[in-house]
């Protein structure tokens, strides 16, 4: 193999036809919409913008790093016994997903959207390193670590889990936004292309910055590593995912 | 200018803290005043493109320090106008150990038009520290446009991460996003941590997120809350944090 | 029922898990009545959990709960965004979760009801969620919905034709409904309620139960539909006239 191959499971993972529970959440957007703050094209435009240089970049780090890790213990047979403890790792770089995500709501909201997708990951692709990771973080891994891992399962490289990521970040609330606001569909799609660059430079930031244990070398260790993955918060889709969970009328989970 | 001032604690008579060392070094000025508590007096103007600044802290276990500051600080573009501005930097260390409590809440960093700055912060906590971190950033004086600000702040409790947030200002497509800042001109944080139920601040709210305009009381996945808070201007977000403090500290 | 009922918990479950019942239909037509109505009649002798999909708020779950016909945390309430038909068709993940985790905490179950959000003729669950559906419909739509067809009303495994209290009301003939329906769904069964009048729905119960005991005697695990009917030769199972359902003669 010389040239890099193409993987067609990154569609397959990026998609918003996976059916892992992805179209129940809005990433802020149905908050958003109902503060007024998003009405129409040009603020959804904006709102994506800072969505997908904040918690998507984030999270395309996270899911490189996923992904790394997936493939370093799937090579390493570290993937943890199948009866035993859990591998080493996955608890640690989901903790860091925590860690940058201040608002309760949003990281619950991750979390069930990452244990969805470890369902029906494990059903597509089963391999026991997702096995490993269900059991190590039992109420259910982040969504971007359950995404990364599921693409370094799937074959794919860290910069393409990445990709998925910042992709899955700002579809989703697009999706949402045309279903609240009546948006042209197309008008959206093309304030999606527009963001290609973007969603590109966050996927070779994202895999610049991934690194497994055995990618490391000594002293350092993959957890210093993933300490200094990026970390940009948004106040205010902290702000909103709370304000939406109190909503008394609200369509999306989150 | 490169400066690192270095502020330590020790366990003094009768359970009070002395301060063991205080090590000014301009333009961060330090002066106590009272047990256990110091002000930051800056001493020149900036910091400016070009510092490079540093405070240490050390609250050694079972003492108590308070850290405030007389005005607040205005970060300048370097003294080469004309030129592409240097960045200027300023970095805080504090290690807080066990059964220690930091309150550190200076008055709020001003973001001149031009300016490059580098914030970073960097806590390390016993697991039974309590904690008063408050950070508030302004975007520009009134009417002014901010220049670049990156700021890293990185909190971790007994070798676990609890809080890992930057901010990046200065980039007009993302400041304004309604998903970043929104309309807001003004950003802060309060970082809380410490055993419920602990006597002097009262006890730590558990749980549930708490919400008000403007302001959140967030539980952490860690040990601890996060107030955060956006407003139109700095005496505002001032109020936003304090009412999300005290709803996050019931006396 | 006592007796079976002990059976069934003693004996190993072929299939190691619940019966899943899909209960889908339009907006309005009784799906949340009808949980209800299967929760009182059943709430007694099966080990019972209920998911429901709701649009816009959690209005069926806390219906439910209000209404005091199953303990409250055996009720849990997934959101579409948007799509109630994608979250039982399309992608079923969250809805799989629900089940699995009532199944995890409250198990073994005999039977999971899930409650579709009201939408239209076409809206059926995937197999992967629902073992068995019942699709509701109501007579005040006008006496034509059973013979406009859709896979909702001719493919489900029962299929219930609600308030038939209204019938006189708008109009409808019970007769040409239970006539069309039967054309178009090949023998499989067709009951008339009204839950309003019987609030336990006795029919549909008995035939609910039917096709818990096939599912728990490991019938039921062929393809369903086109006559085969495998899952359900419960006592419910009479198609055709109206009046066999319950007392209400169709006028
Ligand atoms: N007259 C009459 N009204 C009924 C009957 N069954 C249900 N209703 C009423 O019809 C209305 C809708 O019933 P639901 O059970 O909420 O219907 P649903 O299909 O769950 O509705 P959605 O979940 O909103 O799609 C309520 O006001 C019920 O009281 C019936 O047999 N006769
Ligand atoms: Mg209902």
């Amino acid at each position: 193999m010389s040239a890099p191959s193409l993987n067609a499971a990154l569609l397959l993972l990026a998609d918003s036809r996976l059916p892992a529970g992805g179209h129940g959440h809005s990433g802020g957007a149905e908050a958003a919409i109902a503060a007024g703050a998003v009405r129409d094209l040009p603020t959804l435009a904006a709102f994506l913008r800072g969505r997908l240089a904040t918690s998507g970049l984030v999270a395309a780090c996270l899911a490189a790093s996923a992904c790394a890790l997936a493939a370093s213990s799937a090579g390493s047979g570290t993937a943890g016994d199948p009866a035993g403890a859990p591998p080493g790792g996955w608890a640690e770089l989901d903790a860091e997903a925590g860690a940058r995500t201040a608002s309760p709501a949003q990281r619950e909201a991750s979390r069930v959207q990452g244990r969805l997708l470890l369902r029906t990951a494990r059903r597509i692709w089963p391999s026991p390193v997702l096995d490993g990771l269900a059991r190590a973080v039992p109420e259910g891994a982040h969504h971007p670590v359950a995404l990364g891992a599921a693409a370094g399962v799937a074959g794919c490289a860290p910069g393409e889990a990445a990709l998925a990521a910042a992709y899955a970040a700002v579809t989703g609330p697009a999706t949402a936004a045309v279903r609240l606001l009546g948006l042209d569909p197309v008008a959206v799609h093309r304030l999606l292309a527009d963001l290609a660059p973007d969603l590109e430079r966050a996927a070779s930031t994202g895999s610049g910055a991934a690194a497994s244990p055995a990618s490391v070398p000594p002293p350092r260790t993959a957890a210093s590593v993933w300490a200094e993955l990026p970390a940009h918060s948004a106040p205010a889709l902290d702000l909103l995912a709370e304000r939406h969970l109190r909503a008394g009328l609200r369509l999306f989970v989150s | 200018m490169t400066a690192r001032a270095v502020l330590a604690t020790a366990p003094g008579p009768g359970g009070r803290t002395v301060l063991a060392t205080m090590r000014s070094a301009p333009p961060i000025t330090l002066r106590r005043t009272g047990p256990g508590q110091v002000y930051l007096v800056a001493t020149a103007a900036g910091p400016l493109g070009g510092d490079d600044l540093a405070l240490d802290i050390d609250v050694a276990p079972g003492t108590a320090l308070d850290v405030r500051s007389v005005a607040s600080t205005l970060v300048l573009p370097g003294p080469r106008p004309g030129s592409a501005p240097e960045e200027s930097s300023m970095t805080i260390t504090a290690r807080i150990g066990a059964g220690a409590s930091l309150r550190f809440a200076p008055e709020p960093t001003v973001l001149a038009a031009g300016c490059r700055h580098r914030m970073t912060v960097r806590l390390e906590l016993a697991p039974d520290a309590r904690v008063l971190w408050r950070e508030e950033i302004v975007f520009g004086r009134y009417g002014e446009a901010p220049g670049r600000c990156r700021t890293r702040f990185d909190a971790v409790v007994g070798g676990r991460p609890l809080l890992r947030q930057e901010f990046t200002v200065g980039d007009p497509a993302i400041d304004a996003s309604p998903a970043v800042y929104g309309d807001a001109r003004c950003v802060g944080g309060t970082l809380i941590t410490g055993p419920p139920g602990t006597a002097g601040s009262g006890s730590l709210l558990a749980g549930e997120a708490v919400i008000g305009d403007g302001w959140a009381v967030l539980p952490l996945a860690g040990p601890g809350v996060l107030v955060s808070a956006l407003a139109p201007d700095a005496a505002g977000l001032r109020r936003r944090l304090e009412r999300g403090e005290t709803a996050a500290l019931p006396r | 029922m006592g007796a079976d009922h002990d059976d069934r918990h003693h004996a190993p479950h072929p299939h190691g898990r619940a019966l899943r019942l899909g209960v889908g239909g339009p907006v309005g037509s009784g799906k949340t009545a009808l949980t209800a109505a299967l929760c009182r009649a059943l709430g007694r002798t099966l080990r019972l959990a209920v998911v429901t999909n709701d649009i816009y708020t959690t209005e069926d779950a806390d219906f439910l709960r209000r209404a005091g016909v199953l303990d409250p945390g055996r009720i849990a309430a997934v959101q579409t965004g948007c799509c109630p038909h994608t979250a039982i068709r399309d992608d079923i993940a969250a809805n799989l979760d629900a089940v699995e985790t009532l199944e995890e905490r409250f198990g073994p179950l005999d039977l999971v009801i899930v409650e579709s959000g009201g939408d239209n003729l076409t809206a059926t669950f995937s197999r992967g969620l629902a073992d068995r559906q019942i699709f509701v419909l109501d007579v005040s739509g006008g006496d034509k919905v059973p013979r406009k067809g859709g896979p909702g009303v001719t493919t489900a495994d029962l299929l219930v034709i609600n308030k038939t209290d209204l019938a006189p009301m708008v109009g409808a003939d019970l007769t040409v409904m239970s006539r069309d329906a039967a054309a178009v769904r090949e023998g499989r069964p067709v009951l008339f309620t009204s839950i309003r009048q019987e609030p336990e729905a006795h029919a549909v119960a008995e035939w609910v139960i039917g096709v818990v005991e096939a599912w728990a005697h490991g019938h039921g695990t062929g393809p369903r539909g086109h006559g085969h009917d495998s899952g359900s030769p419960g006592p419910g199972h009479r198609a055709g006239s109206p009046g066999h359902s319950h007392d209400h003669t169709p006028v």
